[in-house]
């Protein structure tokens, strides 16, 4: 099954959850925000939300700026 | 007397407001905030890069600051109200620095896009502080769209060439009620105390600090020169004259 993560295309398992997708990819889940499709997701609704072919994932943190 | 700058329901001392970009490392950060007294810290948004190892700057932030997201990296106002939504989702507040770039050879900002974004962020109950190139309409329509303070650029982004827009933000101080925060050139502690001077609300200063050779010791700097020159400007700076005026009496020399 194939999604968008950061604007790159991915094949991932069907029926993960966003949560298992971030705990696959490694990544310290605690300053993230994620956002699908264009609208951000609560941290409650990671586990609950299960990715779908062709759903958009964006996950950002925050880095130095001015 | 307490001096506070009131913006979004906080009530700020410091008039320093620190951006974060160009630290060496993150390590630094939490120092130079400190030296720089500062209250009001901008971090910005980016992908998570899954092959690389990041720190989250955020918590190298002292809890204590109010934290300022900015939307760098927006083109135009639809990306800046996406990023700041985001920035909100990560729990740290709802203040945004608003920055809509499309140049990117001086980095200035797109007004209009800028002023565009504001409405919308202001009406979604964000605390809105627009970086803009001083116009003083654009001020005017920043600050009806609600704006919680305005913030126009003294030079380029990083150019460290201090207040060449100096005659503009003397018209924004004297015309715009919500506080004028300089933002962007402002190179060393002496024009920062000069645009304090000028009535200026608070100052950001990011690159000059960061790219100090010792950044602590020049927040340090930039804090004593922003309080300085604040309160030189509640003491009421004396009228400039072409010609002499003497200080001491021009009468009863002993050659009369």
């Amino acid at each position: 099954m194939q999604v968008t993560v950061n604007g790159k295309t991915e094949e991932i398992p069907a029926g993960i959850s966003v949560a298992e997708y971030l705990d696959r990819r490694e990544v310290g889940r605690d300053s993230l925000v994620v956002e699908l499709n264009g609208t951000v997701l609560t941290r409650p609704e990671w586990p609950a939300r299960i990715l779908n072919t062709g759903d958009r994932l964006e996950v950002v943190r925050f880095v130095q700026g001015g | 007397m307490d001096d506070l700058l009131a913006i979004g329901g906080q009530k700020i001392a410091s008039r320093l407001f620190l951006g974060t970009g160009k630290f060496s490392a993150n390590r630094f950060i939490p120092l130079t905030v400190e030296a720089s007294g500062a209250q009001v810290v901008t971090v910005a948004l980016r992908r998570v890069d899954f092959d690389h190892a990041e720190e989250d700057v955020a918590s190298f932030v002292p809890p204590t600051c109010i934290l300022m997201p900015n939307t760098s990296g927006a083109r135009n106002a639809g990306e800046a109200v996406r990023l700041a939504r985001i920035a909100r989702a990560a729990g740290c507040g709802n203040w945004v620095k608003i920055e809509v770039i499309d140049d990117q050879k001086y980095l200035l900002p797109d007004n209009y896009e800028t002023l565009k974004a504001t409405e919308v962020l202001a009406a979604e109950g964000f605390v809105v502080l627009p970086y803009f190139s001083p116009d003083l309409t654009v001020a005017r329509r920043l600050e009806k769209a609600g704006a919680a303070a305005v913030m126009p650029l003294g030079s380029p982004i990083g150019s460290n060439r201090g207040l060449r827009t100096e005659e503009l933000l003397r018209i924004l101080i004297a015309e715009i009620k919500v506080p004028v925060i300089v933002d962007a050139g402002i190179g060393r502690p002496s024009e920062a105390a000069y645009a304090m001077e000028m009535g200026a609300a608070a100052v950001l200063v990011n690159t000059a600090i960061a790219t100090a050779q010792d950044p602590p010791a020049m927040a340090r700097a930039f804090g004593q020169a922003v309080a300085a020159g604040r309160t030189a400007y509640l003491a009421g700076l004396p009228e400039t004259s072409d010609l002499a005026r003497a200080s001491s009496p021009l009468t009863g020399f002993l050659y009369e």
